[in-house]
């Protein structure tokens, strides 16, 4: 059985849940934000899988141009996260994100 | 063939290395295999014939965002506290495999292929022997003026907003 795009979907699938299941599980905050890049990277597979098997012969440039703009979505996410978490853990000596509850009521 | 081990390959080994992320409770080998994790991703999308992404991604996650990830762990002494989970598990695992069932469901069960008369309206890139130039038609669409330059510029601006963003919540009051 050749590879096909419902193979890179199901990976992608498979890689999103795992992904999503430690963002929504984890106490420390520095592994949510890797389980969210999981996540986007889930997203991106399936995105390049689109852009080579849409069209049967052909690439759909689309696809790749959007995964490089999730990319750069990606990067300023994981600074601008990893900042706030270091501010946060100067406050308040704790990246554990169930005692980092002040807005929550 | 070999395009079929390697797929099969990559695959295994990035599913288990996601898997190692969330399950690990170290923190710092959780990073090494997230890293590895991003390496397999590459690796798919040379097996995608995305050449120039696959260096991107190598550059990107693994030069740029996966260090910072281990400053990050190196920083907040939070490691020896592991990862553990919060009481959400046991729900969160049955939302997660309910949704996994639903998206293979969704994603085996249609045809997906488009007849190309339906594109005829975005640019379409042949198909070379060894997938040559397409480095080249990636950029005359991202930088061409009815291409993405816009959405380039903007991305950009978000990048320099980011950057300035996280340097001035990092400051020291």
């Amino acid at each position: 059985m050749s590879i096909g795009l419902e193979h890179y979907l199901v990976l992608s699938s498979i890689l999103f849940c795992i992904g999503m299941y430690g963002a929504l599980t984890k106490r420390n905050a520095v592994v949510i934000l890797m389980c969210i890049e999981i996540m986007l990277n889930a997203v991106n597979i399936a995105l390049v899988a689109f852009s080579r098997y849409l069209a049967p012969e052909v690439i759909v440039l689309t696809g790749q141009v959007f995964v490089i703009f999730v990319m750069v979505v990606a990067a300023a996410e994981a600074a601008v996260g990893l900042a706030i978490i270091m501010a946060l853990y100067r406050s308040r000596r704790t990246v554990d994100a169930s005692e980092i509850d002040l807005m929550k009521w | 063939m070999a395009a079929e081990v390697a797929f099969w390959i990559l695959a295994v080994v990035s599913v288990g290395a996601a898997l190692a992320v969330v399950l690990i409770r170290d923190i710092f080998r959780a990073a090494l295999f997230l890293v590895l994790c991003f390496f397999t991703v590459a690796g798919i999308y040379v097996t995608l014939q995305a050449d120039f992404l696959a260096a991107v991604q190598v550059l990107v996650y693994i030069g740029a965002v996966a260090v910072l990830l281990i400053f990050a762990v190196m920083l907040t002494r939070e490691a020896q506290h592991g990862s553990p989970s919060n009481r959400l598990r046991i729900p969160v695992l049955l939302f997660a495999l309910v949704l996994l069932g639903i998206m293979i469901y969704t994603m085996v069960g249609n045809d997906w292929t488009v007849p190309i008369g339906a594109l005829s309206n975005t640019s379409l890139e042949t198909l070379g022997e060894s997938g040559s130039g397409l480095a080249a038609s990636l950029a005359e669409m991202l930088f061409s003026e009815d291409g993405f330059v816009l959405p380039l510029e903007i991305a950009g601006i978000m990048l320099l907003a980011a950057v300035i963003g996280a340097i001035v919540i990092m400051r020291e009051k």
